[in-house]
């Protein structure tokens, strides 16, 4: 497969009234043509910071310390501020979070689709216009005319969203970076703009970063899974690898705290404890302090990933050949012999 | 990869049992709402300013008069038009009692007299005039604050609280009267009832608390929709057991903002009305009285005017950083309007 | 939207009805008679009553003096600023003066108070921050006349910058010092307003989607950030004009300048009623005016308000 994007060991900080915050602490990853790659980790693991520096929008006072995010053999964090806009909206996209905050209230739908295409297509006004419409009705709205003139408080929700994702498209982006994209939106709507990400995706060939703390929504979009944890990922594979053979600790806990109602056990599992505070990083493995597993050598050094397949790693300690053999939680396999039972029925 | 990990020894792969564990879950000390209020309040450099420039300002208006054997209202006919003079400093070329280079005190014979910032043009102290001036502007911008919290918070509660036909009748009745602007109301009022210290507080009351009612009323109509009025409300409160015990500690905040901000407000509109010849009357001082005194001369002895006119910028000055320190504190999401 | 801006000038309209209503009431009210002249005889008083038609009753008064304003703008006479000259004639010339300082002070500080405050939003934190933030407390606690009297005794006096006192045939140069004190104010609270509102607008997420589109940040700051902050900041136009109005008065007074208030002042230390009460209406019905402007243009500029409206009223 072809890697259109490739993330080596970047690390981000931010500087804080208190001190820096060091929120992405070593993170590397590839994307591979037309796949779906989801992030998945709780708010402050540095996903959504992770997305920021591939498109160039990190806040002042976050500062890339080390690192290199090559796309089209350049490096993103080193080019020019014009050479960064000339790629993003151009040739990597993104959709944010929540459709109401997302659009500007004082400008017409239409023009926000098209500002974007006039800005990298060199177009006029009109057939930019046009080119706006066709991709309103791309996106599953009706009456694009209509539509055009409209402003995002007069559209509802999931059409907002829809629109943010035209505008993703508006110039044929090769790279889709969607943060969650889904969770500001009632379910019923959740699951069309799911299909519409899926379907879009076929039709024109992206390559997506899916960004989200939602399992459920992973399992139905992702090829790839990367689990982040206090700014570092722990543990990627495919998504079968993840759901039904996860190794890490912390994805054990991810899993398990999923509701699930075809579960016979009704108490719904939690992660103790809260993730630590990135202004003083913990010595040795992060996830040590909450973790039922922990060995000793997690409070010394980090753990290395060790491979469990050639598309499947981890990084626990578990997996070193002096480790004690340790199981996954009970209510885990319960859980993941149900889901198996369930993707067979429906043979995903 | 591996290599690293070789270091180690078996011992080291042992599983740390759940009760050796470092127990790190942060616990945050809880605050309560007034302790944050006053937290965020002492962070807020400016505001601590305006906090200790005014209490200054109150102890010297009432201290002030007392430092020196003359009144506000006694004349001294050889001492007219003296500029100001301190011991001690008038040695470091400032207070030293000159105008344009010539020191009117050893010209008039009066080594051994100090007027601390000089006399004006019947002789009376300004030191003294000012700080009993400032008294006066002091009493009455707190006067019209308690008056237009009274009225402000009692109209807006009832217009908020009653709703329906009350609440348009009122709403009307504001919409007019906020038509007006206050600069003609205050004008008038003051016309017609002769100047005085009563009338310049009335007319402030009568515009002042339009802006106050507006903010209770609006957080009247939020707060009453919530469930907790309600839940009183089954419980059979009575509607001023509402008003007093639910609706009024959660209004307390923007209440004392909306008056901290009328403070500077009536300040300025008493020595508004003083330098356009309405405000207080010969020999009461205020500081829009002196500083009214002080222009008619301002060519020939600027001192006078001076004096009046930095206590009155630095009174409200400091007034409007308490308040603005207040609202950050009090209610840091409240935006400016 | 029609509906919207119909609504609101019947609500103007009766506003400036009551206003003169209770003026008219006010004058009626004034303590003594405006001709306290002891030389005057029984007889002189009388006739001067007469011609006055202050012997009528009320009513008939009141519905002659509305009916002569309304229809004639006719406000009567001055009693004793100029003897028997029409209130009208006294403002004609005086109106143009105070209206351009105003509009000067106006445009001067709304341009100035949007550049410092955008200024300071877009460098948030920096020493211009800081700078702005210090101004607008200043400008805002500071009373216009203070700077008034600052610039023309410094500027004016000392100096010999600008004319210290108003000149007629210097009007341009001579307006330079009152325009500055009167638009400190405006600068101060245009900036503030200016500083919250785009401080809010660049922290929200349709900015990081704007540039999240590859737009130019000149495009960006412009387009999307400073033109929807600067709707919100129409709405402290009001808190403007009362300061203009209030400001004029002393800084007409200080500079001589032979406006609407130095007039005021003028008619109210020799209490020449008819010319205050008129001069008040003129205020009443420049603010009157004002926030409707703001009203209707608030709609008329803000998608979210004129559609709503819209489509409420068909």
């Amino acid at each position: 497969m072809e890697k259109i994007l490739e993330v080596k060991n970047l690390c981000v900080s931010f500087k804080t009234h208190n001190g820096v915050v060091k929120a992405i602490r070593g993170v590397s990853f590839d994307l591979f043509k037309g796949e779906t790659l989801a992030i998945v980790g709780e708010s402050g693991s540095g996903k959504s910071v992770t997305t920021k520096v591939l498109m160039g929008i990190l806040a002042k006072n976050g500062i890339i310390e080390e690192g290199e995010v090559l796309f089209d053999n350049k490096d993103l964090t080193k080019i020019t501020k014009k050479e960064i806009s000339n790629i993003k909206g151009k040739d990597i996209a993104i959709i944010f979070q929540d459709p109401m905050t997302s659009l500007n209230p004082t400008m017409t739908v239409g023009y926000q689709i098209a500002e974007s295409i006039i800005e990298h297509q060199g177009l006029t006004k009109n057939e930019a216009k046009s080119k706006a419409m066709e991709l309103i009705k791309l996106v599953g709205i009706n009456q694009s005319e209509k539509r055009y003139k409209q402003y995002p408080h007069q559209l509802s929700g999931g059409m907002r969203q829809r629109i943010v994702i035209a505008i993703a498209l508006a110039c044929n982006p090769r790279i889709l970076i969607a943060d969650e994209p889904t969770t500001a939106l009632d379910v019923t709507i959740q699951a069309q703009i799911l299909d519409l990400i899926k379907e879009l995706q076929e039709k024109i060939g992206l390559s997506i970063i899916f960004i989200t703390h939602d399992l459920g929504v992973v399992a139905n979009v992702a090829d790839r899974v990367a689990v982040m944890y206090a700014g570092k990922i722990v543990e990627f594979g495919t998504a079968e690898e993840i759901f039904f053979d996860p190794r890490h600790p912390y994805t054990w806990g991810l899993l398990a705290s999923v509701p699930d109602l075809n579960s016979e056990i009704n108490k719904l599992y939690a992660i103790p404890g809260a993730p630590p505070n990135l202004l003083y990083p913990p010595k040795g493995d992060a996830f040590a302090l909450r973790s039922d597993f922990a060995l000793k050598v997690d409070l010394e050094e980090e753990p290395p990933f060790f491979k469990v397949t050639d598309t499947h790693y981890a990084a626990t300690w578990l997996l070193h050949e002096n480790a004690p053999k340790v199981e996954m939680p009970e209510i885990l396999k319960v859980r993941i012999e149900s889901m198996k039972k369930e993707v067979s029925q429906y043979d995903y | 990869m591996d290599n690293l990990a070789k270091k180690y020894d078996k011992k080291s792969f042992e599983r740390i049992l759940k009760n050796e564990k470092v127990q790190t879950d942060v616990v945050y000390k809880g605050i309560s709402f007034w302790k944050d209020v006053g937290l965020r309040f002492y962070q807020n450099k400016g505001a601590l300013i305006g906090l200790i420039l005014i209490v200054i300002i109150v102890i010297m208006a009432f201290v002030g008069p007392t430092m020196n054997k003359h009144t506000y209202k006694s004349l001294e006919t050889e001492h007219l038009n003296l500029p100001p003079r301190i011991q001690g400093i008038e040695n470091l070329g400032v207070f030293d009692g000159e105008i344009n280079g010539v020191n009117v005190y050893q010209e008039k014979g009066l080594d051994d007299v100090y007027y601390w910032f000089g006399t004006d043009s019947l002789g009376r102290d300004i030191w003294t005039r000012v700080w009993v001036g400032t008294q006066v502007s002091i009493y009455i911008a707190l006067l019209a604050v308690v008056i237009d919290m009274f009225i402000g918070m009692g109209y807006g509660l009832i217009s908020g609280y009653l709703g329906g036909k009350v609440d348009v009748f009122m709403q009307r009745f504001i919409e007019i009267l906020s038509g007006i602007p206050n600069l003609v109301v205050v004008t008038l009022f003051v016309m017609i009832l002769n100047p005085g210290i009563l009338s310049i507080s009335l007319a402030l009351v009568i515009t002042g608390w339009i802006g106050m009612s507006r903010v209770v009323r609006s957080q009247v109509l939020r707060l009453k929709e919530l469930d907790f009025i309600l839940a009183s409300r089954t419980l059979g409160a009575s509607t001023s057991q509402i008003i007093i015990k639910d609706l009024f500690p959660n209004i307390f905040g923007q209440v004392i903002i909306m008056s901290m901000f009328s403070i500077p407000k009536s300040i300025f509109y008493e020595s508004f009305l003083a330098f356009i010849g309405l405000g207080l009357q010969p020999p009461m001082a205020s500081l829009g009285v002196l500083i009214n005194d002080g222009y008619k001369s301002i060519l020939v002895y600027p001192h006078m005017i001076i004096s009046p006119v930095i206590v009155l910028a630095i009174l409200m000055l400091s007034f409007n950083l308490l308040a603005d320190g207040l609202r950050d504190a009090l209610d840091p999401k409240m935006k400016e309007h | 939207m029609f509906k919207y801006i119909r609504n609101r000038l019947i609500i103007s309209i009766v506003t400036l009805l009551v206003i003169l209503s209770v003026l008219f009431l006010l004058l009626d009210l004034m303590p003594g008679s405006p001709f306290n002249d002891e030389k005057l005889s029984e007889d002189q008083k009388g006739m001067l009553y007469a011609k006055y038609n202050l012997d009528k009753p009320l009513h008939i008064r009141y519905f002659t003096y509305m009916k002569n304003v309304i229809f004639k703008g006719d406000f009567g006479e001055s009693y004793t600023i100029q003897k028997n000259v029409p209130v009208s004639t006294l403002l004609k010339d005086r109106l143009p003066i105070s209206i351009r300082l105003g509009i000067q002070s106006l445009l001067v500080g709304a341009l100035i108070g949007v550049l410092f405050g955008s200024v300071a939003a877009i460098n948030k934190n920096s020493g211009w921050d800081t700078f702005t933030t210090v101004f607008s407390v200043l400008g805002i606690s500071v009373p216009s006349y203070v700077f008034a009297l600052g610039l023309s005794y410094f500027l004016g006096y000392k100096i010999h910058l600008f004319p210290f006192t108003y000149d007629i045939y210097k009007p341009l140069e001579s307006s330079v010092l009152p325009t500055i004190a009167l638009s400190m104010f405006v600068i101060a609270t245009v900036a503030r307003f200016m500083r919250t509102e785009l401080v809010e607008v660049l922290g929200s997420e349709y900015i990081l989607l704007a540039e999240a589109k590859g737009l130019k940040t000149r495009k960006v700051l412009i387009k999307h950030s400073i033109r929807n902050a600067l709707i919100p900041v129409i709405t402290v136009l009001g808190p403007i004009t009362v300061s203009l109005l209030t400001g004029s008065l002393v800084i007409e007074r200080i500079f001589g300048i032979p406006g609407l208030g130095d007039l005021l002042v003028t008619a109210i230390s020799v209490n020449d009623f008819n010319v205050v009460i008129s001069i008040a209406f003129f205020y009443s019905m420049f603010y009157i005016a004002m926030m409707l402007i703001i009203d209707v243009l608030y709609g008329v500029i803000d998608p979210r308000i004129r559609v709503a409206k819209g489509e409420q009223n068909g």
